[in-house]
């Protein structure tokens, strides 16, 4: 059913540390790796082997450039997946039901025995969260690993999103970001975690936190090696090997 | 946007054939006999092969029936539905023009409002998506609608009505490009917003997420063909609008000069859905430093 449910008061998503990744994508091939063997059909990869590869990922690292007003430039790696909001436009332009919002926990999904591969709820996401797989025609989508989390068969610690399990940075956290005192909802309120496009009013649950202000003028620039001055027996070795 | 050939035949198509279908519902054209089976048989061809048009874009079309489970909120289905009651509440109005000798206002009136409201579904499917900012706006179901009234009333002959609207027609197109250019940036998404690293300076793409391309790209950050966007506007206004209007002012009432005016109006009709789909930027694009 693609009207989106109301409101749940679990909100499960992810918080993503931007002063902390480093860009490796680890998230990225471990994400494709799980969501290939897991739930739904794999993501499939169109002339791999050839002149230009494509495929299908459910998350992906983009690397920022940010240029303050003063001082250098800081790179700001990106990781970007689905983020699950409240307001999914994704969901209610679904015209088979394929597309919807669980209820109980929040996580947006995609019934891939419905879907038709219209397209249509890629173009209604402004974060290009969804693509549509070019081998089974259907739109895959990041599911929170929903085949992890709630899974009895794994140990206890691996009950996460494989993303998350991964990330050897700790730049990833899962959790209730409807309960206010989960550990996720605390580290949002502490950093002023944000919302992406808060203008469209999607109302993502994901957050991210923004890189701390650097508590420092950035140092002079290093002084040309050429200018430094050379003492001792450098200094004689310099004023020698000058004389060649 | 992707222009895919898919989506601007099923748009245009199946808006003139609906148009069209709404000037026979209203019994401002009111063939019998033979004649009424071929004006209905081109209306219905237009709508159907339109429609048929718009399936093959679909990854998975054999499951295409499920589209109309959720009109309660997709515009899609409630499209798709409108299209079939359509077809459906007019083929018997077709089928008493042709066979008893007049055409059905019981069922007709009811058809005409319905052949219009496909339309306005049709473009509510664009015009609904916040993401795509030219396209959010009322100037497209006012042009998808238009292009339907205007290509409905050539072909039904009315001249003068034909006429009037492609005034209508260029003005609207006129507007429509005008106000479209300023959208993106009034909708105020920017690469600083998609990152919210604004607030630390002005962001620019470092590197993007993988070396080669993707779904996402090709599908919603089109850059080919709109270097000749401009030369392109001008070619849909004028074969849309002013070349029609003329034709079936100088040219003699006929129906060599009615297939003419169309055809002219289709080619125009054609470069203007071209450049909707290629002119519009949707935010995604923002996270790839390209619009």
């Amino acid at each position: 059913m693609t009207e989106l449910p109301p409101k749940s008061k679990k909100k499960l998503g992810l918080v993503i540390d931007l002063d902390i990744c480093v860009g490796c994508h680890a998230c990225v091939t471990s994400c494709k790796g799980w969501n290939t063997e897991n739930y739904g059909v794999p993501l499939s990869d169109m002339d791999a082997y050839g002149a230009d590869p494509s495929g299908t990922f459910l998350n992906r690292v983009h690397s920022f450039e940010v240029q303050p007003p003063a001082g250098p430039a800081q790179t700001i790696h990106f990781p970007k997946s689905c983020l699950h909001c409240e307001d999914a436009p994704c969901v209610t332009v679904c015209p088979t039901g394929a597309s919807y919002k669980r209820a109980e926990d929040g996580i947006v999904l995609v019934n891939e025995s419905a879907c038709i591969g219209c397209g249509l709820c890629a173009w209604a996401c402004p974060y290009g969260a969804r693509e549509l797989d070019q081998a089974a025609g259907v739109m895959k989508k990041c599911t929170l690993c929903v085949d992890r989390i709630y899974n009895q068969n794994l140990p206890e610690v691996d009950r996460v999103p494989a993303c998350v399990r991964t990330c050897p940075a700790n730049a990833r956290h899962f959790g209730d970001l409807g309960d206010p005192d989960s550990a996720v909802s605390v580290m949002v309120a502490e950093r002023g975690g944000m919302d992406l496009m808060p203008e469209l009013g999607t109302k993502p649950i994901n957050k991210y936190l923004p890189p701390r202000l650097k508590d420092r003028p950035a140092a002079k620039p290093v002084t040309a090696i050429a200018d430094i001055e050379a003492t001792g027996i450098a200094g004689w070795l310099d004023r020698l090997l000058e004389k060649f | 946007m992707h222009p895919a050939p898919s989506v601007i035949v099923f748009t245009v198509l199946s808006g003139l054939g609906f148009g069209f279908l709404a000037y026979l519902g209203l019994g401002l054209i009111a063939p019998t006999g033979l004649n009424a089976f071929l004006i209905y048989g081109l209306a219905y061809g237009f709508a159907v092969i339109g429609l048929a048009a718009s399936t093959f874009h679909l990854g998975n079309p054999q499951r295409a029936w499920r589209a109309f489970t959720q009109w309660r909120t997709s515009w899609l289905s409630r499209e798709g539905w409108t299209s079939v009651i359509t077809l459906l509440v007019m083929a018997p109005v077709a089928l008493m023009a042709i066979f008893v000798g007049f055409p059905s206002a019981t069922l007709g009136y009811p058809g005409a409002a319905m052949a219009l409201i496909t339309v306005f579904c049709t473009s509510m499917i664009y015009a609904q998506l916040k993401t795509v900012p030219r396209w959010n706006h009322w100037t497209t179901p006012a042009l998808f609608m238009a292009f339907a009234l205007t290509g409905g009333a050539i072909l039904s002959g009315m001249t003068d009505l034909a006429v009037a609207l492609c005034v209508i027609l260029a003005v609207l197109l006129v507007v429509g490009y005008a106000l479209g250019d300023g959208r993106f940036v009034q909708r105020g998404s920017t690469m600083e917003t998609a990152t919210g690293l604004g607030r630390i300076g002005k962001v620019r793409l470092f590197e993007p997420p993988h070396t080669g391309t993707n779904y996402l790209m090709r599908e919603m950050i089109h850059l080919v063909g709109r270097k000749h966007a401009a030369r392109l506007r001008v070619i849909s206004i004028l074969f849309a609008a002013v070349l029609p209007a003329l034709a079936l002012l100088v040219l003699p009432a006929s129906i060599a000069t009615i297939g003419f005016a169309v055809a002219l109006h289709l080619i125009g009709a054609f470069a203007a859905r071209w450049l909707f789909f290629a002119e519009a930027e949707h935010v995604v694009g923002l996270y790839y430093g390209a619009r």
